[in-house]
């Protein structure tokens, strides 16, 4: 096991069968696309397997130097394995979700291997070149998915996807030149342990939020999201709201965050402020939404901010709470549009006033259907409980403030979730023709209950997904202790403070 | 002077003017098309032979007074090697290209071989310079055989006018160069580039300023540089595509590595006078480039602001004014060079159901449904010239930027970086109108085996396997950029 390049074979096999999709006609295209996807799945369960907890920090360490100014180095600590897990996991399901794409087949097949390739790279690479490679070519499928098989106003969407994101990533390029020529490596772990001057670090910092905020997203550089989100096909709103949009918190946990410490304490406030401002703001306009999608779509910004708030906590409690709530939201949101699809085969519209009463006549739909509802409020028993308690917990030892608005936000996002269930799944059947809608067919259970499984499986004992990533946490909150800001909330029980507190307040959420 | 080394020195250079008029004679006496096809290829075995001699001086990193022919008039340093190999490389490619295109208009004539060989002459003649004089003939035989080449296809009105237009502007570049030559010449009182680089030192006088402006401002014109680029859209759209081909790579490469020869050779010591205006021309050009080419309905034209675009980003490198500035370049040159030919044949095999070329955007609406492979091709292309990795072209642009951040212009290179996210707008929509659109079903004509080999080639060099030529290339373009760099 210890010699066998697995991380590069798992980017190979997929694109091998992207290429083998190009060449075969639909229905081949199809299988070879599933069986792609399913050998790579195996291959993340072997991963996991033999991922050795409480081993070395990076594990499967694969190093080739076959470029000039940067080598193809690979290797995972225990918070990429969860992100490529997560990654490994949908495909198959996107591949099954897509069955009610007719034209082109094959590059629709290509383009989704690919992007499965790019994925696990974004997470496997150990260059910070190469992750950057891997991490802007996810543009291009993307780009093609949402263009080619999109909805009716793709071409605007897939335009507008495209720029934004790269727009962000420029300046991160720049960013990483720069710090490659001061510490003279593309290591990712090295870079990881360099300490850049704190007033250099400040400009980096601020030219790689530009680049994850973007793909996080972050309020208010989130437009992009619920235009390509409804624009997309089912499978794309997955893949994207599932892994792709993971990339900008898997970028603030492995480069925001240790290779700036000083900076990210320093921005901690701006982190914060946008995060409140996008967990209110998007919560109630998921509430006023027509579109399913576009209300799933705008509920992923705002657990998205949840995520940001718990990366900013700069405890191990917040850390562990946002990967959570980032691998819960990648199995919920990617299960919701999944939901969002099912129906839209049917119908063929994702007005949420076509519908009603669904438990009638799809009553193992609308179970499932809520299960997810209830994971993405965040109802205990699911995974999303767990992630969002852990990092609202995170956050209040350091902001009761940032902590109560954002509690709000859960409470938002009941509010839109139950109301969007209602108006779906209860009432009145109002309308004939989804009146007549058949429950789920059989390839439809194979969409919806390994995902269910999983989410339940998290909520329940969330210590499987935890382990691994326990010791990198740690590793990391110990790297950034040192610019840990104080916090608000000093539990010291029994003594009493003196009147300053309030300006103490005040002084906390300044940084 | 030794002759015998001067001989062997300039052996392609001498190989190239011999054919070239054996080939020009051979030309009188023979009137048809395959004759026509025949001077082509000896043309190309011309090149080949040419480029085999050439090799070894960039493989053994020749530098240094061994160099040096015919009074120190000439150099075949491996710069000078690096930049020919290119353009002999760029010159082939345009030749076989050319007998399927102008056999269909029934304007196949010798002619075109030999005036592209006369023209790869002139620019060997440019990268090998050590003086001004070397310089002015070089650029001049090039030029006069790409006047002639522009309206080569004498009937067509667009291609006569591109010719003139070319003729005239460039006739007025060569007057603004010839000008700053002379003052030069009479400040620095010399014209060999090391005698103008002693010579030039310090503070300099502002009529010594001025020649070194008009230089610069005739060399930019020859590079298609902002704000002297105004001839290239009319030109490259004018000219019959594979004279187009031509123009994009052959001279452009040749031009810019005279513009890096003469700015780090004769006026190495006044960077700080240069500085700001090779900054301000990539500036300039990368934002002129994109925006003049979002509102371009011809493949041509768009290319041709394509090629503005990307001048900008190679002056990036030359503003670092370091070696790894232009071994940045140099790389980026190479990746540009099959970038642009690439998709000049990509245009060349658009034809209609007759075999009429099709050049218009709407035209290649939805040509992904039904020409697959061009489509892919030209999408890559595109997606290259935009610099998304993981394609080649991402390569290109890292190295100038990387070069460009490591001699401290940060803010140049994270303006220029940022600009280029506007020249992604129009690739994009090439690749929009191919794959999103309904097929408009006007490109379907068959296209020769030769253009497809070709793009084929350039698709394989510019796809992410091009990334495992990093080392080798790097490796050259360091070797050759160094010489420049040698006191």
């Amino acid at each position: 096991m210890a010699d066998f390049p697995i991380l590069s074979v798992m980017m190979l096999v997929p694109l091998l069968a992207a290429v083998a999709c190009l060449l075969v006609e639909a229905k081949a295209a199809r299988q070879i696309a599933l069986v792609a996807t399913l050998i790579d799945l195996a291959l993340g369960v072997l991963l996991w397997v033999n991922y050795d907890i409480g081993g070395a920090q990076w594990q499967f360490h694969e190093n080739v130097p076959l470029f000039a100014g940067f080598s193809w180095a690979l290797g995972i600590d225990g918070i990429a394995l969860m992100l490529i897990m997560l990654s490994v996991f949908l495909m198959p399901i996107c591949i099954l979700a897509s069955a009610s794409i007719e034209k082109r087949v094959g590059e629709y097949m290509a383009a989704f291997l690919l992007m499965e390739t790019l994925m696990i790279g974004v997470f496997a690479a150990q260059d910070i070149f190469l992750f950057y490679i891997m991490f802007e070519a996810g543009l291009i499928p993307m780009y093609l998915i949402i263009g080619i098989w999109g909805g009716a106003d793709r071409i605007y969407a897939s335009y507008k996807f495209f720029l934004y994101t790269l727009i962000g990533s420029v300046l991160m390029l720049i960013a990483m030149l720069w710090m490659v020529n001061e510490a003279g490596t593309t290591d990712i772990p090295t870079l990881m342990e360099y300490n850049f001057a704190p007033e250099v670090q400040t400009w980096l910092w601020l030219a790689f939020f530009a680049s994850f905020a973007v793909k996080m997203p972050m309020w208010p550089v989130h437009t992009w999201l619920p235009d390509a989100h409804v624009q997309a096909p089912t499978a794309g709103s997955v893949i994207l709201a599932g892994v792709l949009l993971k990339m900008g918190g898997y970028g603030f946990i492995r480069f925001s965050l240790p290779m700036f410490p000083e900076a990210s304490a320093q921005f901690a406030w701006l982190v914060f402020a946008l995060s409140m401002v996008a967990v209110i703001y998007t919560s109630l306009v998921a509430l006023v939404q027509n579109d399913m999608k576009k209300l799933i779509a705008y509920s992923s910004v705002a657990h998205m901010a949840i995520v940001t708030i718990g990366l900013f906590a700069f405890n191990p409690q917040g850390l562990e709470g946002a990967m959570v709530v980032m691998l819960s939201h990648g199995l919920v949101s990617g299960a919701l549009f999944l939901c969002v699809g099912v129906i839209y085969d049917r119908l063929h519209t994702r007005e949420i006033d076509r519908y009603g009463g669904l438990s009638i006549n799809m009553p193992y739909y609308a179970l499932f259907f809520m299960l997810f509802t209830m994971a993405s409020i965040g109802l205990p028993g699911t995974s999303g409980f767990v992630g969002e308690f852990l990092s609202l917990a995170g956050i209040y030892q350091v902001s009761s403030w940032v902590a109560l608005v954002c509690t709000t936000g859960i409470i938002l996002g009941a509010a839109y979730m139950l109301y969007l269930y209602r108006r779906v799944c209860f009432g009145e059947q109002k309308n004939a023709d989804a009146a007549a809608m058949p429950d789920l067919n059989r390839r439809e259970w194979w969409l919806m209950a390994p995902i269910a499984a999983v989410v339940l499986w998290m909520g329940v004992y969330p210590e499987s997904f935890l382990a691994p990533m326990r010791a990198d946490i740690a590793v990391l909150d110990a790297r950034i202790a040192r610019a840990k800001p104080e916090s608000d909330a000093q539990l010291t029980a029994g003594k009493p403070k003196p009147a300053n507190a309030t300006e103490h307040t005040a002084h906390g959420e300044a940084h | 002077m030794d002759f015998v080394q001067s001989f062997r020195l300039a052996a392609p250079e001498i190989l190239f003017s011999l054919s070239g008029l054996i080939l020009l004679l051979a030309s009188a006496w023979t009137r048809s098309d395959r004759g026509a096809r025949v001077i082509t290829w000896l043309t190309v075995v011309v090149l080949v032979i040419g480029g085999a001699m050439i090799a070894p001086a960039l493989a053994n990193g020749a530098s240094g007074p061994d160099t040096l022919a015919f009074s120190a008039l000439f150099t075949a340093s491996a710069f000078a090697a690096f930049a020919k190999l290119l353009i002999i490389a760029a010159a082939a490619a345009s030749l076989v290209v050319a007998p399927a295109y102008f056999q269909r208009l029934g304007a196949y004539r010798n002619e075109y071989a030999v005036l592209v060989l006369f023209a790869v002459l002139g620019m060997c003649l440019m990268v090998s310079s050590t003086n001004l004089l070397t310089l002015y003939i070089g650029l001049e035989l090039n030029s006069l055989a790409a006047y002639v080449l522009a309206a080569f296809l004498r009937n067509d009105d667009r291609s006569a006018e591109a010719g003139l237009k070319y003729f005239v502007l460039g006739s007025l570049a060569s007057g603004i160069l010839l000008f700053g030559i002379s003052l030069t010449y009479g400040f620095a009182g010399t014209i060999g580039y090391d005698g103008i680089a002693a010579a030039l030192t310090g503070k300099i006088s502002t009529g010594a300023v001025f020649g070194l402006v008009f230089v610069f401002a005739g060399l930019a014109f020859k590079i298609s540089a902002v704000p002297f680029h105004m001839w290239t859209p009319d030109v490259y759209e004018g000219s019959p595509t594979p004279v187009t081909t031509f123009f994009a790579s052959a001279p452009k490469v040749a031009a810019l590595a005279l513009t890096v020869i003469v700015a780090i050779e004769a006026f190495g010591n006044q960077i700080a006078a240069w500085q700001p205006i090779v900054i301000f021309a990539a500036l300039a050009s990368i934002v002129i480039g994109a925006l003049g080419a979002i509102g371009q309905t011809n493949l041509k034209r768009l290319l041709a602001y394509s090629s503005i675009n990307n001048v900008g980003f190679l002056l990036i490198g030359l503003a670092a004014a370091t070696p790894q500035g232009v071994a940045g370049m140099l790389v980026y040159l190479a990746i540009y060079t099959a970038m642009t030919i690439g998709g000049f044949v990509a245009v060349l095999m658009l034809k209609d159901a007759d075999g009429n070329p099709v050049e218009s955007l709407a035209d290649i609406a939805g040509l992904s449904r039904h020409r697959k492979v061009l489509a892919a091709c030209l999408a890559m292309i595109m997606f290259s010239l935009a610099g998304i990795p993981p394609l080649f072209g991402f390569w290109g642009k890292f190295v100038v930027f990387q070069a460009a951040v490591e001699a401290g212009n940060i803010w140049l290179a994270a303006i220029g970086i940022a600009a280029s996210v506007i020249g992604a707008f129009y690739y994009l929509k090439v690749v929009k109108v191919m794959y999103f659109d309904e097929p408009a079903m006007k490109a379907v004509g068959q296209s020769d085996w030769m253009h497809q080999a070709l793009l084929g080639l350039c698709a394989v060099a510019i796809s992410p396997l091009g990334y495992l030529l990093t080392k080798p290339l790097g490796e050259m373009a360091a070797t050759a950029a160094g010489v420049l760099f040698i006191p």
